[in-house]
């Protein structure tokens, strides 16, 4: 059985596993596949970062995804989102989130795939812990408002939509 | 009635812990629990203008109205993260 194309998951991520379960559904239909991988970074705001915790409100999360699942079909009719996101620790150069766009052409795959990573930094109840040489602090960044139609548009405008 | 609150991240970590069940007196909206909540733990009022909330699963505005027995949650800001440099641009 395939795995599902929106996913949390505390196990390591896997690029193709979730390649393997968009093209499941768009067999014949693709003609591009674009991915995304975030990895954790070893310095961050001139800090060496030692490892990250990722926090999550699961159900909610998932929730978020399938929302940003619908936009994209909204903009793109014919593009396909695979999304896995990691919670728990990871360390170093491991990957925090995988996302794959599978479309009949590479614009709409592109645009799609970088509008995917902008709507989960804006409106995922996820949240990381970065654990760095001499502290730990939270990282914070947008008040998560789905229906903030200016966010959307700027997730819009960075995709080149 | 009663409602089951969801924290979490700093939140979770300021109130000490992650979900709390509390008494409140009908009827409530989302602001109106969230108000409760930050009188019993003061360290959480500053976050009245950044939070966002969500009822059952939902994000929901803070002047939704709550229902005995509603799961709500209390969002700090999400991890966000900067996008990197600018591409430099020739004239």
């Amino acid at each position: 059985m395939p795995a599902a194309r929106l996913a949390l998951t505390v196990d390591p991520l896997d690029v193709v596993t979730v390649t393997t379960a968009v093209t499941e559904s768009t067999r014949g239909a693709t003609g591009a596949i674009v991915s995304f991988i975030g990895l954790v970074r070893g310095e961050n705001l001139g800090r060496r970062v030692r490892f990250l915790e990722y926090e999550g409100y699961e159900p909610l999360a998932l929730r978020a995804f399938e929302r940003i699942e619908q936009e994209i079909h909204s903009q793109w009719v014919a593009a396909t989102l695979g999304l896995h996101h990691r919670l728990g620790r990871l360390e170093i150069g491991e990957a925090s989130i995988a996302i794959v766009v599978a479309s009949p052409h590479r614009t709409e795959g592109f645009a799609a795939c970088r509008y995917a990573i902008e709507r989960v930094k804006q409106i995922a109840p996820i949240w990381k812990h970065e654990h760095f040489e001499g502290g730990a602090s939270w990282i914070e960044g947008a008040t998560a408002d789905p229906d903030d139609e200016g966010a959307r548009a700027e997730a819009l405008r960075r995709s080149c939509a | 009635m009663r409602v089951t609150i969801r924290l979490f991240a700093r939140l979770r970590e300021i109130a000490g812990a992650g979900e709390l069940v509390l008494d409140v007196a009908a009827p409530a909206t989302l602001g109106a629990v969230w108000a409760e909540l930050a009188s019993r733990h003061p360290q959480l009022a500053p976050y009245a203008a950044s939070v966002s909330a969500a009822r059952n699963l939902e994000y929901a505005r803070m002047d939704t109205a709550v229902s005995d027995g509603d799961e709500i949650a209390f969002l700090p800001p999400v991890s966000g993260g900067a996008c990197g440099p600018r591409p430099r641009r020739s004239e």
